[in-house]
């Protein structure tokens, strides 16, 4: 019984993984081809990147200065305490600025978008724009897609560069000037971390989307449905958030 | 109108079934232009499946369906869509886009298509919202309307298409007295401007005032087929419990109450 249990879960995982997989490249496909639905993209880059800024600046200050404090506690013993702006710059460029970020979206945007999906399957909407003529994949999920492949990296800039000013709040409290804060910077991060600065959270922000827009398309059961389909979205999308980020990162240092 | 075999929305041996539960079994049904059909059926017992298989929504396990001749089971997301524009329907809570207001709802059809100017879709809106009496609400939203008006704009962008057929979902389904009176009204005349009406509910009285001919499902099939004498004639005993249920099921429970 637990191995049929276990098969059949198995079994739902993977057939999820591969309408995902059908979702996004009809998703993808769909980004060039008219109609380009710009007011959508529009709106859709405003709720997913503009009202986010918020959260994700707030999540940068604060962890940017508790890395700044914990790198100087670990420093000190060594006399090394200039490095500290390198420490938090290559940390949080790398890792937690992208991880971070996403997981802050996963939790904020992923779910609206499911709900809001959810709500419109619940509802008809879903249908009525079909009977209507408009390919839903197109106008819904492409559009959402679209404005997190631009706003995702973008926040993750902004969160790295608060966190970096964060730091520096905390190095000033330990007698460590501006210019030697940033002298350490280029001691520690090379060219390629910028890339994968932004790679990351591009490829984080396209799995939240996609996950949140196919679990919102696929929901049946009404209120309650839209509800528990939500949670999925949210604890789906950040554990395939933490997951994949050590695969890119393995790969990442392969190429380096 | 010039009645060609071809011409119609035609189910044939059709067969769906969700979550392991056989929603239709075997079940044929045909609509012909003009003839303004109601299917009768309790809750749950897969009206509104009906309608969404027709509009290519669902697709059916077996069987086929066919639009004036054309298989649509046959036929590819661009072909439907040309074949759905002979149908429009009218969702049960209306299925308005509440990020769109109500002059944006009807004219959605038209906006996406995109081969009209601004002035002329706004002037089409206008003048479906005035068919439904609800010009004033151009510029609200959804949500700021009550059910019945969201109904009755539901009606209005159905029209916006110009379709021959329109199918409607329960349209007085929680409705007031007044409302029910309202959609009866805009029904027929629809169907006085040569519009076929498919109407699926359990309210007798409108099916009664709007339609010609009626279907009534139960279990899965199609067990009546006819007009309204036929129908009050027939002494099946699902009709006899539909029409009043309070006699025959407290009867039947009284039954079941001896044998245990
Ligand atoms: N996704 C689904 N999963 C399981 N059952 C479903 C699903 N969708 C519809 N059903 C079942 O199909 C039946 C028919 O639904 P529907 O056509 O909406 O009925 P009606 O419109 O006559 O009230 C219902 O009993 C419903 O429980
Ligand atoms: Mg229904």
């Amino acid at each position: 019984m637990p191995v049929r249990f276990a098969e059949q879960k198995l079994l739902f995982f993977l057939s999820e993984l591969q309408e995902v997989c059908i979702l996004s490249l009809r998703a993808v496909r769909g980004i060039f081809s008219r109609p380009l639905y710009y007011r959508e993209f529009v709106s859709q880059l405003d709720k997913i990147g503009v009202d986010s800024l918020f959260i994700v600046c707030l999540t940068g200050l604060f962890t940017g200065m508790v890395m700044a404090l914990q790198s100087l506690i670990q420093l000190k013993p060594f006399a090394a305490t200039s490095y500290v702006g390198g420490m938090v710059a290559v940390t949080m460029v790398k890792e937690l600025g992208p991880v971070l970020s996403s997981l802050m979206i996963a939790g904020r945007v992923g779910s609206a978008i499911t709900a809001e999906l959810g709500t419109m399957v619940v509802t008809e909407q879903v249908d009525a724009m079909r009977v209507e003529g408009t390919d839903i994949v197109k106008r819904l999920v492409t559009s959402r897609l679209k404005a997190m492949l631009i706003a995702m990296p973008l926040l993750a800039v902004v969160a790295d560069t608060v966190a970096l000013a964060g730091g520096y709040l905390i190095a000033a409290g330990y007698n460590i000037s501006p210019l030697m804060y940033c002298k350490s910077l280029p001691q520690f991060m090379r060219f390629q971390d910028l890339i994968e600065g932004v790679a990351k959270p591009a490829f984080f922000g396209l799995l939240i989307v996609m996950i949140a827009c196919r679990v919102g398309l696929s929901v049946s059961g009404g209120a309650e449905g839209v509800g528990v389909s939500v949670k999925r979205t949210v604890v789906v999308s950040s554990v395939f958030i933490l997951v994949s980020d050590f695969f890119i990162t393995k790969i990442f240092i392969f190429f380096r | 109108m010039a009645k060609s075999p071809e011409k119609g929305i035609r189910m044939e041996q059709v067969c769906y079934s969700v979550g392991g539960r056989t929603i239709l079994r075997d079940f044929n049904l045909t609509l012909e232009p003009g003839i303004n059909r109601t299917i009768l059926g309790v809750s749950g017992v897969g009206k509104t499946t009906i309608l969404k298989l027709i509009l290519g929504l669902l697709r059916p396990d077996s069987g086929s369906i066919t639009i004036d001749g054309a298989d649509i089971g046959r036929m590819g997301e661009r072909e439907l869509n040309r074949a759905r524009k002979h149908i429009s329907i009218v969702f049960q809570g209306g299925a308005l886009f509440d990020s769109m207001t109500v002059g944006e709802n009807v004219a959605y059809r038209l906006l996406e298509e995109g081969d009209l100017g601004e002035a002329e879709i706004e002037r089409i809106a206008m003048e479906k919202l005035g068919f439904v009496g609800l010009e004033q609400a151009m510029d609200l939203y959804p949500a700021e309307l009550s059910g019945g008006m969201k109904k009755r704009v539901a009606i209005a962008r159905a029209l916006a298409a110009d379709p021959e057929y329109i199918f409607f979902d329960e349209p007085t389904t929680g409705l007031d007295p007044i409302g029910v009176y309202n959609i009866q009204q805009l029904m027929l005349g629809l169907q006085r401007q040569g519009k076929t009406t498919l109407m699926v509910t359990h309210d007798m009285p409108t099916a009664f005032a709007v339609s010609d001919r009626f279907s009534f499902i139960h279990d899965a099939r199609l067990i009546f087929e006819g007009t309204r004498g036929e129908m009050e004639a027939s002494n099946l005993v699902e009709i006899a419990e539909f029409f009043s249920p309070s006699e025959v099921s407290l009867f039947k429970f009284a039954n079941r109450q001896e044998e245990t």
